[in-house]
């Protein structure tokens, strides 16, 4: 390994080595630096982050996937969105706003918002128009219609932009340690800055684990939240080959 | 904006070096997940491999696997090489996903007709498949190409010049032209990418910009 040769504390120079130390080392998992705090920190951004992108985004979702009006606007503000880097957001909102908490919240929020508020008015116009016309003929108010039919048929959809959104919040809380906050991307920041290694690949690793546990949970949490109803009739002979997973983080095209 | 005039040759590099961190994987990601697709396509215990294996991937956050790499590659943390393989092996989990379905929904008719009139496995594949898969695929290496355009600035945060310099830079000096202007020249490239891409598939597929045409005439 190429890598400058810092052994302090450790018992080799290969990173993987010095990232199995540092991971496995009691001192860093308690304390205000340790990794438990760290990842409640981490979690704590992103949770606060998805309860504002969802206050946003899931209305103008359901609104514009019922009623069709705005869709034009919402398609290419989502697209414009997708296409900003994560990084300059978070450092204009710092200068514009200042160092703290919320500037880099509110930038977060505005990577969030695409993939949710897409998944959102995907899931809402994906539902068969009979269906919406069946409702509608039987009485049901458009609230009714909205909330009864179309998102619980929309669901799958829904979640799959939620699943992209968390996703790519939780990735860039990691990007948020360089502006001085939290969160498990201080071991990244802070440990390229004194060339700790150890700190860097194990930090990584945590940060990856914490990423992938979160999409199991989501992915779960989505199987048990989608009607067993729409699973089965859904499942049309030769239709698992068109990929009948709900739509993935990797078909969103929601960034890491 | 006298800012820009002043340093153009040195924005017009770091583009440069952005344009290049990202249109490799792209184009990298091309070349590895059509046969991973064909692949998969034929073998279903591989295509539950390669998918699953793609979307843990694709999981792993920019800035870790960044990070992770070098301790894999054995590359030094700073070379350009961690960027591209980290966005490579993002593009290809998405293309995978996308090619098989693309494969996957071309008539069955189609190929036999192929088959009948005398085409070859590999030459069919080349000739037919893949022609008629191309629309799915660019839209994924759409897709692809402005996430990459988005992802590689994170790479600045370790060091690697792009346009994400301007933001690292403009942050500690806080100087906010430096990162309007870092802003505007991803949006930039992203939507010329973008036009690249929408005119090369237009010029591979030909027979699409018929299509609508047609059916116009015959609804009127």
């Amino acid at each position: 390994m190429r890598f400058l040769d810092t052994l302090d504390g450790y018992s080799s120079d290969n990173p993987v080595v010095q990232g199995y130390e540092w991971l496995t080392d009691p001192q860093n998992w308690q304390g205000p630096s340790g990794i438990p705090v760290r990842t409640v920190e981490h979690l704590g951004y992103t949770g606060l982050t998805l309860l504002i992108a969802l206050a946003i985004a899931v209305p103008i979702g359901l609104y514009v996937g019922h009623t069709g009006r705005g869709r034009v606007v919402v398609i290419a503000l989502a697209g414009i969105l997708r296409a900003l880097p994560t990084l300059g957001l978070l450092t204009l909102f710092v200068l514009l706003a200042g160092l703290g908490l919320m500037p880099p919240i509110w930038a977060l929020v505005l990577l969030a918002v695409p993939p949710i508020l897409g998944g959102t008015y995907a899931g809402i116009s994906s539902v068969s128009p009979d269906a919406v016309d069946a409702a509608r003929s039987m009485g049901m108010t458009e609230a009714q219609i909205l909330f009864r039919v179309e998102v619980p048929n929309g669901l799958a959809v829904i979640l799959g932009g939620f699943r992209a959104g968390v996703l790519q919040v939780v990735a860039t809380v990691a990007v948020v340690a360089y502006i001085d906050l939290g969160g498990l991307g201080r071991f990244l920041i802070d440990g390229l800055a004194v060339s700790d290694y150890g700190r860097v690949f194990g930090g990584a690793v945590v940060i990856a684990v914490l990423a992938i546990t979160i999409d199991a949970v989501l992915a779960g949490l989505q199987r048990l939240a989608i009607s067993p109803g729409l699973r089965d009739s859904r499942q049309q002979p030769g239709d698992w080959q068109t990929g009948s997973e709900p739509v993935t983080a990797g078909v969103q095209g929601g960034n890491p | 904006m006298a800012w820009l005039t002043a340093n153009f040759g040195y924005v017009l590099q770091l583009a440069g070096l952005h344009l290049y961190q990202s249109v490799v994987p792209l184009a990298l990601s091309f070349i590895i997940a059509i046969p991973l697709a064909q692949l998969a396509r034929v073998n279903r215990t591989f295509k539950g491999f390669i998918l699953s294996a793609g979307s843990i991937l694709y999981t792993i956050p920019s800035l870790a696997l960044f990070v992770i790499l070098p301790a894999i590659l054995g590359t030094r943390i700073l070379d350009i090489a961690n960027i591209i393989v980290a966005l490579t092996i993002y593009a290809v989990a998405l293309l995978v996903r996308s090619t098989v379905d693309a494969l996957n929904s071309i008539d069955d008719g189609i190929r036999q007709a192929a088959v009948a009139v005398g085409y070859k496995p590999l030459f069919r594949f080349l000739t037919v498949d893949l022609p008629l898969s191309l629309p799915v695929l660019f839209a994924g290496l759409r897709v692809i190409s402005v996430s990459n355009i988005s992802l590689v600035s994170v790479g600045a945060l370790i060091g690697i010049s792009s346009f994400g310099t301007l933001f690292t830079d403009g942050l500690q000096r806080d100087f906010i032209t430096e990162i309007v202007v870092g802003i505007a020249g991803t949006l930039l490239l992203a939507l010329l990418m973008d036009i690249l891409l929408v005119l090369l598939q237009r010029l591979l597929t030909p027979w699409l910009r018929s299509a609508p045409a047609t059916a116009g005439a015959v609804t009127v």
